[in-house]
């Protein structure tokens, strides 16, 4: 024993930095709301308009689309997967409500939303059963339904449309209703996420996505089901899409083949500039949520200061950047306080 | 010590496990009895990782008979081990860095309320009485992220309580740990003993053996040798076990003539890998650097080759100095590296042969930036000759052929660059005899013709059979270095274990 006693226990002393970058990561919603208030005052010192309760009404119906599709493409990244096609399950999610009301005119609420879903869900289970089944990456898969969805919805579409003289006013109310001035879509939004963001820290299932996505090996290891786990998170996000469909279509009032184009790219970067990790295992609903208002606050803002509007995709851009390499500085800073206490032993 | 009367807690017999033509485990033996703590010794290979891995559920055994307290068991997945009872603790834990301490021990049966909602609040009660419980502290709502190794063995250890583990087993848990940190892992593995739990402690350690088990198994190329009490063993016996077995006279050593120092290393260090390490190697000579997997001689070979930086320390190649952290400068240098891992990073494996053979001398094929299809195959048919490579076409992809005409890829790519300095790492390993022998003729060779070759190796006789100097790592550091003539397989492995030999 003498041999080894005689090392060194010579420690550097143990820096704190990785509990900045904890505390950092923590905080992250706090940071988006901290920017969301430097864009909406800026904005309002600029225009006194933005702050108009039209004008707030709006992002905030905008935003809850985004909010709603951003809550099961948060809980697919989670698991370290994408789910690309969002958008276009949107688009013939939103077109089968319509066709629904022009067959049925008078078909109730929880049945069009039902149907919507149930739309959804169908395209879940393919991505989920490719996915999973077949082991093909989802990038790859989602990639392909995405083309492959709205495909469909274009052959079923044509070049028709549903306007919102054809939808009862009952469900355009949904679209532009409001209690106390808050829109119904922000409501919808707000308990959707407000759910989500409490079932995904109180369920073994959903604390299992997150196990998934931190170390696959890992949670095959501690006996976690990883493929039907895998599978239930595209199921999800597919009847979430298709949820989100009907509540698109309340707001836009009319709906074409190309309803819901490019949504999974904001979407995406919503759930990103939200601390979402890219590559799964952590990040919340909340977060996500928030990202995907403070991405539509910074569209409008935009607008009404008169700066282009082809400026907010350069600025969705940089955000996205921003957020990935804000995630990196963290890592590769945690990595050297790893490497250097593991060689202390010399 | 262990009620001989009772059944064991665990009982492994004759287990056999093969991969493909290699026989990892041949007749693996361990039975463990509560309150013991057992140690299971072996040189790299002789099976304990196996052996270790059919415990945990993850191999499942050809052959041979597991019971747990008596009854027969049969596991085909890691989850039916924890049922029984059994909880492995790895060298490198496998936590989810994202997840917070608390929910790491508990991943999967977390404590549940009302709606089988998880009871965070019970779950960090249970994970502090854990941590209280073993004497440490450990905030269970921190994120496992950033743990040193010795903390996410504690969460480990942490799990196998709260999971009611009986069988305890450890894999090299030391390999990592600072020297107070393994005292306090001693600490907890007696207050495991005393609790009742058996625990199987696999380390190459022989010291930390000596000082914690009861028991010892030897194992020696997949077989159980011994199996005694402590007291009846010494240090020199156990090592005598552990390497026991004949040099084959395969190695055809060509005794080369030494020129000038070609590779020089001087007090190189790379934190976290390997301190203060020095050797020259001359021309016409083979050094090996000897030691266990951990010890940080791939680490040595990959910093020399630019891949990974160093932190201090110098290293020059026909008396230039290298610039750390470029292997092209190296390359340039005249320093070539056949990788331990030849698939992964040795080989591109989709490639075909002739493109594999030719890669790292495009300068050479290369007319006017374009690389002709015929000066390609011409280069590598005259190498696959000269190596008396076995292939039915150029064109095939290179995992068409054995590994051991793989091997001969690599060197081949590295030989047509003729390189002053050939660094490589496991040069034989999972390539069958007679290959072996070809390529320790091709390595003997190359010194001959004024190559400073550089081998590491984990086989003890191809060390002793091929090289003119041997250093010896341990936990990055050289603790001893042989000439030829000097070096026996127990010095090496004293050395390689870090028992310092009084007279040296």
């Amino acid at each position: 024993m003498t041999t080894i006693a005689e090392e060194k226990a010579v420690r550097e002393p143990h820096t704190s930095s990785h509990h900045v970058a904890e505390i950092l990561l923590r905080f992250r919603e706090l940071g988006i709301v901290l920017a969301l208030v430097l864009v909406v005052v800026g904005a309002a010192i600029v225009n006194t308009n933005f702050v108009s309760l039209t004008n707030v009404q709006q992002i905030l119906s905008g935003a809850a689309i985004i909010a709603l599709l951003a809550i099961g493409e948060t809980i697919v990244i989670i698991t370290r997967n994408v789910d690309l096609s969002v958008g276009s399950v949107l688009g013939i999610s939103a077109y089968a409500t319509g066709v629904l009301y022009v067959h049925h005119p008078h078909v109730s609420l929880p049945v069009v939303f039902l149907v919507a879903c149930g739309v959804g869900l169908a395209c879940g289970i393919v991505n989920g059963a490719v996915v999973t089944i077949a082991r093909v990456p989802s990038l790859v898969v989602t990639l392909g339904t995405l083309y492959i969805i709205r495909g469909i919805d274009g052959a079923w579409a044509g070049g028709n449309q549903v306007n919102a003289s054809m939808l009862p006013t009952s469900f355009n109310r949904i679209g532009y209703g409001t209690v106390a001035g808050i829109p119904y879509l922000a409501i919808i939004a707000g308990v959707a996420v407000a759910i989500a963001t409490y079932a995904m820290r109180s369920f073994r299932t959903a604390r299992d996505f997150y196990a998934i996505g931190s170390d696959p090996p890992a949670a095959r290891l501690a006996g976690i089901p990883v493929g039907s786990r895998v599978f239930l998170a595209f199921v999800l996000s597919g009847g979430i899409a298709g949820i989100a469909g009907a509540v698109w279509l309340s707001l836009y009032g009319s709906v074409d083949a190309i309803a819901g184009v490019g949504y999974e790219f904001q979407v995406i970067t919503a759930v990103v500039v939200g601390g979402v990790a890219i590559f799964g295992g952590s990040g919340t609903v909340l977060g996500a949520a928030l990202g995907a208002l403070l991405l539509n606050t910074i569209n409008s803002a935009l607008d009404v200061v008169n700066i282009s509007s082809f400026w907010t995709s350069a600025i969705a851009g940089a955000l996205l950047i921003a957020a990935i390499a804000f995630d990196r500085l963290i890592a590769v800073r945690v990595a050297p306080a790893l490497r250097t206490r593991r060689s202390s032993r010399g | 010590m262990s009620n001989e009367l009772a059944p064991p807690l665990l009982s492994l017999e004759h287990a056999e496990k093969s991969f493909g033509a290699v026989h990892a485990l041949e007749d693996g033996i361990v039975d463990l009895y509560a309150g013991e703590v057992h140690g299971l010794v072996g040189e790299n290979g002789a099976g304990k990782s196996t052996l270790v891995k059919i415990l945990a559920g993850v191999h499942r055994p050809d052959a041979g008979r597991l019971s747990i307290e008596g009854v027969e068991a049969i596991f085909d997945n890691a989850k039916q081990s924890q049922a029984a009872g059994i909880a492995i603790i790895f060298q490198e834990p496998t936590l989810f860095p994202d997840l917070t301490v608390a929910e790491n021990i508990f991943v999967g049966m977390q404590p549940l309320k009302r709606f089988r909602r998880i009871d965070g609040r019970r779950m960090r009660r249970e994970a502090r009485a854990v941590f209280d419980q073993l004497g440490v502290k450990l905030d269970p709502d921190r994120v496992a992220r950033g743990l040193s190794i010795a903390d996410q063995q504690l969460v480990e250890i942490a799990k196998a309580l709260t999971t009611n583990a009986r069988v305890i087993v450890m894999d090299e848990p030391t390999a990592a740990l600072t020297m107070t940190e393994v005292d306090r892992l001693f600490g907890i593995v007696a207050a495991l003993r005393a609790r009742g739990n058996a625990v199987l402690f696999v380390s190459h350690r022989l010291e930390e053996i000596f000082a914690i088990c009861q028991r010892v198994t030897v194992m020696r190329d997949g077989r159980h040798i011994l199996t005694r009490a402590t007291e009846e063993l010494t240090v020199q016996s156990v090592i005598r076990a552990m390497v026991g077995r004949d040099m084959d006279a395969l190695f055809p050593k060509v005794e080369a003539e030494r020129g000038e120092v070609v590779l020089k290393v001087d007090r190189l260090t790379r934190e976290g890998a390997f301190t203060d390490v020095s050797f020259e190697v001359r021309r016409g000579e083979i050094v090996a650097l000897a030691g266990l997997v951990g010890a940080g001689r791939s680490e040595v070979a990959r910093a020399i080759f630019g891949i990974d930086r160093w932190d201090a320390g110098s290293v020059e190649v026909g008396g230039r100095r290298l610039k750390p952290g470029s292997p092209t400068r190296a390359m340039g240098a005249g320093v070539g590296l056949v990788p331990e891992d030849r698939r992964q990073q040795g080989l591109v494996m989709d490639f075909s042969i002739e493109r594999n053979v030719a890669l790292a001398s495009l300068d050479t094929v290369r007319r006017a930036g374009v690389i002709p299809r015929g000066a390609e195959r011409r280069f590598a048919r005259d190498w696959a000759l000269r190596l008396q490579l076995k292939y039915s076409r150029l064109t095939n992809p290179v995992w068409t052929l054995s590994g051991g005409n793989q091997q001969k890829v690599v060197l081949a790519k590295w030989l047509a660059r003729k390189p002053s300095v050939l660094i490589v790492d496991e040069p034989t390993r999972g390539i069958d005899v007679g290959t072996k022998a070809e390529v320790h003729r091709l390595l003997s060779e190359l010194a001959a013709q004024g190559v400073a070759v550089l081998m590491i190796s984990s086989e003890l006789p191809e060390v002793l059979g091929m090289a003119d100097r041997i250093l010896v790592l341990f936990e990055g550091r050289v603790t001893r270095e042989f000439a030829r003539a000097d070096a026996t397989e127990d010095a090496i492995m004293q050395a390689a274990t870090g028992i310092v030999d009084q007279a040296a």
